[in-house]
């Protein structure tokens, strides 16, 4: 009645900080089925075989973006990502790329987050409306102009595929800069100018190279490098602009 | 990464020797980046062409039979092959580098800029060839 049980070995990239002077690669032999995830194979190591194994998830359906890794060398969710693409072979998972390892398959992401912050990653209301004046209207074509850049859910996936990134993390990176565009463009916002010195600096868009791996990798469909790019255009006319008609108080 | 140095969590900093190899979508990159060189040295070699052209014909002979030379004529299969690569991987990059184009009210998909990008090199070099070979 039971079918032979499939065997996969899973090779974990660890590093404790303690005790280890650098990461090395582990391999778990993990039995799976057809319907299991690459995080329900680390979950099943952390269970079974290995409670010492640190890696960070929570929701297990591809939208809080907590359990990106490198799988195989791509940057994936492991929620999203099946043990069964590998098998007969194995897989080998390490921490996201271009991030200083936590521990084991936790990275450090305070570098990400405050960029995140730096960018006002919310409506800065253009005319502020009072209750009585009704809702912030907005059609649907204005809406189109930013929506598909408000699906990142800050997985930073498109950083660890981002080698301007990985080679100079000074740079502002694409997930925080198509948030950036998200606000910019949103017909109700009137934040620009505040965004635009965090744009026109060479950590803004100008260190982007249009690699391009960025968009090909986000789970979630958005195109950050295309934010980036739009963004360059941009900045071009806003330095033009502030040639001819200097912003008060601006560089 | 300096301030993490001293830190007692002890983060650890993987190095980025190597990247481009590890990821063939990086070597791809390399390559079009890499195959924009051989399109600045084709255009120095034009360049040289009509420098030779201005000083004299003899001059410009002397170009003419440069090019002539069987080495020649495989650095230009060689550099033709790079100018195909690059065309493609720009038309290729090009839907993510600009704003988004709409057609009766519908965004023009990826692939038909890529496809349009590519058609009208082709065109392109094709007139270009036709009317040099009608001067000739």
């Amino acid at each position: 009645m039971s079918e032979q049980q499939r065997m996969i070995d899973i090779e974990v990239l660890r590093y404790r900080p303690e005790e280890d002077a650098e990461p090395f690669f582990q391999t778990y032999t993990v039995p799976f089925t057809d319907d299991m995830s690459v995080l329900q194979g680390l979950q099943y190591i952390k269970d079974e075989l290995d409670s010492t194994l640190s890696y960070r998830w929570s929701c297990r359906m591809a939208i809080c973006g907590s359990c990106g890794m490198m799988i195989n060398g791509k940057p994936e969710l492991s929620c999203h990502t099946f043990l069964r693409h590998f098998y007969p072979g194995g897989l080998r998972v390490e921490p996201l790329n271009h991030f200083p390892i936590e521990r084991d398959l936790v990275v450090r992401v305070d570098d990400f987050i405050g960029k995140l912050e730096s960018i006002k990653p919310y409506i800065i209301a253009k005319e502020v409306r009072r209750l009585e004046q009704g809702e912030y209207l907005q059609t649907p074509a204005e809406r189109d102009r930013y929506e598909q850049f408000s699906s990142c859910i800050n997985c930073m996936l498109c950083y660890a595929a981002c080698p301007q990134y990985g080679l100079d993390n000074k740079f502002m990176g694409p997930g925080v800069l198509a948030l950036l565009h998200r606000y910019n463009a949103d017909s109700r916002d009137g934040g620009q100018a505040q965004r635009m010195e965090l744009v026109n600096a060479e950590e803004g868009v100008w260190n982007c190279t249009a690699v391009g791996y960025c968009s090909e990798v986000c789970p979630k469909g958005v195109d950050p490098a295309n934010a980036v790019n739009i963004n360059k255009i941009n900045s071009a006319k806003d330095y033009f602009i502030n040639l001819v008609r200097p912003r008060e108080g601006g560089k | 990464m300096s301030d993490m140095q001293h830190d007692a969590r002890r983060p650890y900093v993987r190095p980025m020797t190597g990247w481009w190899r590890k990821n063939p979508y990086f070597v791809c990159y390399m390559l079009r980046e890499g195959t924009a060189l051989v399109v600045a040295a084709y255009a120095m070699v034009l360049l040289t062409g009509l420098l030779c052209l201005a000083t004299s014909e003899a001059a410009f002979n002397g170009w003419l039979a440069v090019l002539r030379h069987p080495f020649s004529i495989a650095l230009h299969l060689l550099a033709l092959a790079a100018m195909v690569y690059h065309t493609w991987s720009w038309f290729d990059i090009m839907p993510k580098t600009m704003p988004p184009v709409y057609a009766g009210g519908k965004r023009v998909p990826r692939h038909v800029i890529t496809r349009a990008g590519i058609v009208t090199a082709i065109v392109v070099t094709l007139l270009i060839l036709l009317l040099t070979w009608s001067l000739t």
